[in-house]
């Protein structure tokens, strides 16, 4: 097996999936200190997480993991994890250069500590209860894999049935192609899911993070009655490195980030960190009876 | 020489049909030969025929995904114009999305297939240079997944079944698709296909790329032509990162399982419309009518579901996609990693 200990997931894929914005977390070094990679203000680290990672300087929005944003987002203690019981196969039997998707996904178990790229269940924010699924992205690019779908989906049923307002925090890559076509039949699984939602009269909204990309993006981070996006958020259909491919041109000035699809009409709003938990608060009470 | 047209003979050639098609060579060579000589050659070209088709059966059973994948984009391998050409009658065109334009990369309109009176959307890439670029390659912009949705909810309130025919590379990945929105296209035309409530019959008849294929996919049954492929990322796209250099395809594109005969081992697809021997492209009256008598067979079954029973099972097809463990006592949970 060519699968040595120091093959680190970052810089490996990023590049194809969403050009040069995918690397930026790498700029932030582990350590007492930090550089902002917008503001090149150098930042104590500590002060950064308790701004909920935003740089306290420029207001630039670092990634966050699945459980640090379950923290920021909720009541404390409120969120309570559903179908943990659903683990990733490895359908396909994946193999490629030496290595195997098998591996791949307990490396990246060992990585984030989740079992998949995604987390689901019931929290609450300000006193509502809500229906809750925040995507990992550090977890194998926050790549959408039948897992992944299938949460989602149980999610979304779950919300159905028990007429919750449904919160999804996107943050992806995309589809995943270490399981081939079914990663590709999440998108229609998942969107299958919010149309009976929406017939049954469910407020949905998504929140887009950095980065929202590819079969993420044209599925449910899409379908929200609400879309809310943060600030400098890349969220596109293709990457970059293959639009800048085939059109052979350079790609205009904040091209595929929440203030570009805010001006071309497709988020609802921008809306910093800091401000999440209100705004969807005060969405459900205006749209939720 | 078994049922050929100039279809497969022409120009181009991939590489596993040179044998092939230097048989073909030596047979017409001795078919002229037996005209201009006068003399009689019979015998030899029965031979060399019987040759041929066990060649060629024999090539075709044993494609290798990647060989699969070149088949299915074949120059001479029919494209979605040509099937409207031959299955449709009386095809009425109807165009523009009612926002921005007209996609040329797909086409949609009425027709009759059989008795059946359906709309036909349908994935056109171009047969030469002037169509492909009018069409852009069958690579559609958001207006084509929205001119596409328009046509079936027209389809749903005048109680047509909907047909789609699928053959793109991908969604167009360039400025103006993601300024107007690729992404939501795709997803609202999915959204709103899993519950048209009509009748929705799904064929890849040649590349199912990715989210673009998958934008008119949704439907209550999704059959694949014999040598078609449909995947999540095209094989050069998946070697490009995993492999890093896309000279791997072949690997990606057995790695990926996206052979029709993998797909229904997956349960992606319902049903494979069997291509003549040799691919469509050898034969596209056969593969037309093969592609013909399932859509017939399929709607007739589909319109016996009443509507509600028909939604139903639509959900349901789409709800078991995926593969996934379930944990049991026995099942190790993944350690958590120390924070
Ligand atoms: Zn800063």
């Amino acid at each position: 097996m060519g699968e040595n200990g120091e093959e680190t997931f970052q810089p490996y894929d990023a590049k194809v999936f969403a050009g040069p914005a995918m690397r930026r977390k790498r700029d932030v070094p582990d350590g007492l200190w930090m550089r902002c990679p917008e503001c090149e203000v150098m930042l104590y680290r500590k002060v950064v997480t308790e701004n909920m990672e935003v740089c306290p300087e420029c207001g630039h929005h670092f990634r966050v993991g699945a459980g640090a944003r379950i923290g920021q987002l909720t009541d404390p203690e409120s969120f309570e994890e559903l179908f943990t019981d659903i683990l990733p196969a490895d359908p396909l039997k994946f193999r490629w250069a030496g290595k195997s998707y098998a591996q791949r996904i307990r490396k990246e178990q060992e990585k984030t500590g989740n079992t998949e790229a995604v987390l689901t269940g019931i929290a609450y924010i300000k006193g509502r209860r809500i229906a809750l699924g925040v995507m990992d992205g550090d977890f194998l690019m926050g790549s959408m894999g039948s897992v992944l779908g299938e949460k989602i989906t149980l999610l979304i049923e779950k919300a159905t049935k028990e007429k919750l307002p449904l919160v999804i925090v996107c943050m992806s890559g995309g589809a995943r192609m270490h399981e081939g076509a079914l990663s590709l039949m999440q998108m229609s699984k998942t969107s299958a899911a919010l149309a009976r939602f929406d017939e049954a009269g469910g407020l949905y909204v998504s929140v887009l993070a950095d980065p929202t990309t590819g079969g993420t993006t044209a599925s449910f981070a899409m379908l929200a009655d609400v879309t809310l996006a943060e600030p400098g958020a890349l969220i596109g259909f293709a990457g970059q490195r293959v639009i800048a491919n085939t059109i052979k041109e350079e790609l205009p000035e904040g091209f595929q980030r929440a203030e570009f699809l805010l001006e071309h009409g497709f988020v609802d709003r921008v809306v910093p960190r800091s401000e999440l938990r209100s705004e969807i608060a005060r969405l459900i009470d205006y749209l939720v009876r | 020489m078994a049922k050929t047209n100039n279809n497969g003979e022409a120009g181009f050639q991939l590489p596993f049909e040179r044998p092939i098609v230097r048989l073909q060579r030596h047979i017409s060579e001795l078919e002229s030969d037996q005209v201009e000589q006068g003399r009689d050659y019979s015998s030899e070209i029965r031979q060399l025929r019987s040759q041929y088709v066990s060649l060629l059966r024999k090539t075709y059973q044993n494609l290798t995904p990647w060989e699969t994948v070149q088949v299915a984009r074949h120059p001479s391998r029919p494209l979605v114009q040509d099937y409207i050409d031959r299955i449709v009658k009386n095809f009425v065109e109807l165009h523009g999305d009612r926002c921005f334009g007209d996609d040329k990369a797909i086409i949609a309109g009425l027709g009759q297939i059989g008795t059946e009176r359906v709309m036909i959307v349908a994935q056109q890439k171009g047969r030469d240079t002037k169509e492909k670029i009018t069409r852009n390659f069958g690579m559609a912009h958001p207006e084509g997944y929205r001119k596409s949705l328009r046509l079936m909810k027209s389809a749903e309130k005048f109680s047509l079944p909907v047909v789609t025919l699928i053959d793109t590379a991908g969604a167009y990945p360039g400025v103006g698709s993601e300024q107007r929105g690729v992404a939501e296209a795709i997803a609202q035309s999915m959204f709103r296909m899993s519950r048209l409530r009509t009748p929705v019959l799904c064929v890849v008849i040649g590349e199912g790329g990715s989210g673009g294929a998958i934008g008119i996919g949704v439907g209550d049954r999704v059959a694949i032509m014999e040598y078609a492929y449909y995947s999540v990322i095209s094989p050069e796209g998946c070697a490009s990162i995993l492999w890093r250099t896309g000279d791997n395809a072949p690997e990606a594109a057995a790695a990926m399982k996206l052979t029709a005969r993998d797909l229904k081992s997956l349960d992606v697809v319902d049903e494979i419309v069997p291509e003549p021997l040799g691919g469509a492209h050898r034969n596209v009256t056969e593969a037309a009518g093969n592609l013909e008598r399932y859509i017939v067979r399929a709607l007739r079954e589909l319109k016996r579901v009443p509507l509600d029973n028909l939604l139903e099972h639509r959900y349901a097809r789409w709800r078991r996609m995926g593969k996934v463990a379930v944990a049991s006592q026995d099942t190790p949970q993944p350690q958590h990693a120390e924070q």
